[in-house]
């Protein structure tokens, strides 16, 4: 069979993506650097009998997806900036409720409206604690047009396994940025469907009583059991409760279903890692440029290395940690003032040789300037 | 059927106060659906926040709780992945036209097949009394102690303005009339508003030294009367009750599906 490779934009790969894991209902408002996944999907999904709708705001594109995952199809809505600001209300709601869904955050310059046209990574804590409340999410990301693609088919996955909401992390220069894709055959790629319960009807079916393996059976909205979803804190029925233990048991259940897998939701790379004295840590467009200056040095034999990040969400805390191990220093290089970096400080046994390379002024962070900072801690003047 | 076959009686007792208009207004829908003969599985209810939006919990239906003034949008979603569903919203008052608003107007403009039984009380009971967009001028509240001095919405014309192809008003007074209101907006194909008056003794009538919830009721008697009625003719200041709109416009969920078709032909 012959392969279907195309060139084509980031955004263009997000539906691709979005398209081949199964995606049935998109819900989406305006905004740049993501439009283009809401323009393409108003004619793709109609055409291949799916459901596109624009709504009023960004909170009502959440809302809706969410209603149309509970009638079990995979939903999926886009943003950037400020509406995903707008978002974090129904994100919650989701993460509570346990509805499986996809969000694409699209980052541009922040906060406010920020740099709408510009590269920044400043999201990556607004996605990991922007609703309200204790709780765990998943967030990945990828570093170009290809991995876009392979993300996106794992965020529907990972919603799907773990019955929860996923952010997919990008940034606007692999979002714009337009390359060649493989796009796999059906099958050549595992597509995780939803689990359901095997409940028959006229049996009592609990929508949140969790199976022994973690997991928790659905019932689409529509079929034989009728429940109640609820955003409050809920029993095993779905119905409002207060009860001390209830709140602890279900809160205790949604942090652990993903904090207790982080490091089996994790996804990386890792280029020339293994002789490296210095680990550059690195995720989204920014890797692109620390793996030119990983490969240009290693030219010129210098032992340095690349880990790439493509989750970021639970933070892959014990591989990081084993990664970094016995490296004389660490590199975190990415476009905001150093939220992925705080994180690998918290990991590591020896914080002080952590080091941020970064740019948060819209320009897109180039080899030359995380070459400077190596040459820096390596006491080699800038 | 028995109005119980349709309560998940597990959850009881409810938990709106002595004299709440809401349970009536619970009672009557699920009347109006059992004269429309429904089946349990085919009802989805949505609701946002607030006392109102409690109902879907009791009811054995498909029931989703979700976010202040947020209904509309989630059951947005729900109809237009399962068109063949019913897609009932109880709201209230604060929950549907203030922090709900927008997405009243544009479920409205789009005349997508749900039906939005708006409880309005004039206040935010669950959060203890505070005014809302139909708190009338001057009538007191918590955040407005000496009477707000803010304007109502006049619901109706809202809804009408905005595009809902079905808007009607009945009050917890005239239950009869409500169920068949209901049961006509639940069988409209678009946008359906019922605004049904439901009185709060517990807030808005002790607030503003209204009586009892029989006092209250009783002033949905005395100060109502049917459109175009000679009692209204003659007393132009009463509110008016009954349907308003009953229109057949292109229901948007109906106007997607051919969208598909469309593609699918050409």
């Amino acid at each position: 069979m012959q392969a279907n490779v195309r060139f084509m934009q980031g955004n263009e790969a997000i539906v691709e993506g979005a398209l081949y894991a199964g995606l049935h209902f998109y819900a989406g408002y305006p905004i740049t650097p993501s439009t283009e996944i809401t323009e393409i999907l108003s004619e793709r999904l109609p055409r291949s009998g799916g459901r596109f709708i624009q709504m009023e705001d960004e909170i009502a594109s959440m809302c809706a997806i969410i209603g149309a995952s509970l009638t079990g199809f995979k939903v999926m809505t886009a943003t950037s900036g400020p509406g995903f600001s707008l978002m974090q209300e129904a994100i919650g709601y989701a993460v509570m409720t346990e509805v499986p869904s996809v969000v694409v955050n699209v980052q541009r310059g922040g906060p406010g409206t920020g740099l709408p046209t510009s590269v920044a990574q400043g999201d990556v804590m607004q996605a990991r604690w922007g609703t309200h409340g204790d709780h765990s999410i998943i967030a990945l990301t990828a570093s170009n047009v290809q991995d876009a693609f392979l993300m996106t088919v794992e965020a529907f996955n990972l919603a799907e396994t773990f019955r929860t909401l996923v952010i997919l992390l990008f940034d606007e220069l692999v979002a714009h940025m337009r390359e060649k894709v493989v796009i796999p055959q059906p099958g050549e790629i595992e597509v995780v469907e939803r689990l359901r319960t095997s409940v028959p009807q006229g049996t009592n079916y609990h929508p949140y009583l969790v199976r022994e393996d973690g997991r928790l059976p659905m019932s689409d909205f529509g079929g034989v059991h009728r429940y109640n979803v609820t955003g409050l804190v809920h029993d095993m029925w779905g119905f409002p409760s207060t009860d001390g233990k209830v709140a602890y048991d279900l809160i205790h259940h949604l942090v652990d279903k993903l904090e207790h897998r982080a490091d089996a939701i994790a996804h990386y790379k890792e280029y020339f890692t293994e002789d490296a004295e210095v680990l550059l840590i690195s995720y989204g467009s920014s890797a692109r440029s620390t793996l030119d200056m990983v490969e240009d040095r290693r030219k010129r034999g210098v032992k340095v290395g690349l880990l790439e990040l493509q989750s970021l969400w639970p933070f892959p805390g014990e591989t990081v940690r084993k990664k970094c191990e016995g490296r004389s220093h660490v590199l975190v290089v990415e476009m905001n003032m150093g939220q992925i970096c705080q994180e690998v400080k918290k990991v590591v046994s020896k914080p002080e040789n952590v080091f941020l390379a970064n740019r948060f002024d819209g320009v897109f962070i180039s080899p030359a300037d995380i070459l400077r900072l190596l040459n820096m801690i390596q006491g080699k003047g800038v | 059927m028995a109005a119980k076959d349709y309560l998940r009686q597990r959850f009881f007792p409810q938990i709106w106060c002595p004299g709440c208009g809401h349970g009536i207004v619970m009672a009557n829908m699920i009347r109006a659906i059992e004269r429309l003969r429904l089946k349990k599985d085919e009802i989805v209810v949505v609701s946002g926040i607030g006392c109102s939006s409690r109902m879907p919990g009791y009811l054995d239906f498909h029931t989703l709780h979700t976010l202040h003034g947020r209904a509309l949008a989630f059951a947005t979603g729900v109809k237009m992945a399962r068109p063949e569903l019913t897609v009932i919203a109880p709201m209230g008052d604060g929950d549907a036209l203030a922090i709900g608003g927008n997405h009243l107007i544009h479920a409205a403009r789009r005349n997508i097949d749900l039906t939005a039984i708006i409880m309005n009380n004039s206040i935010y009971g669950m959060t203890g009394g505070q005014y809302s967009p139909m708190t009338p001028f001057g009538k007191r509240a918590t955040t407005a102690p000496s009477g707000t001095i803010e304007h109502t919405f006049d619901l109706v014309e809202l809804a009408r303005g905005a595009g809902a192809s079905f808007v009607a008003r009945t009050t917890t007074y005239h239950a009869k009339e409500m169920i068949k209101i209901i049961a006509k907006a639940i069988k409209h194909k678009g946008f359906a508003v019922v605004e049904v008056m439901s009185q709060c003794p517990t807030y808005y009538g002790r607030k503003n030294k209204l009586g009892s919830a029989v006092d209250m009721m009783r002033r949905y008697k005395e100060g109502t009367a049917p459109i175009g009625s000679k009692k209204k003719a003659e007393h132009p200041d009463l509110i008016e009750r009954g349907v308003f709109v009953e229109e057949k416009r292109p229901e948007y969920s109906k106007s997607y599906l051919e969208l598909i078709d469309r593609y699918v032909t050409s």
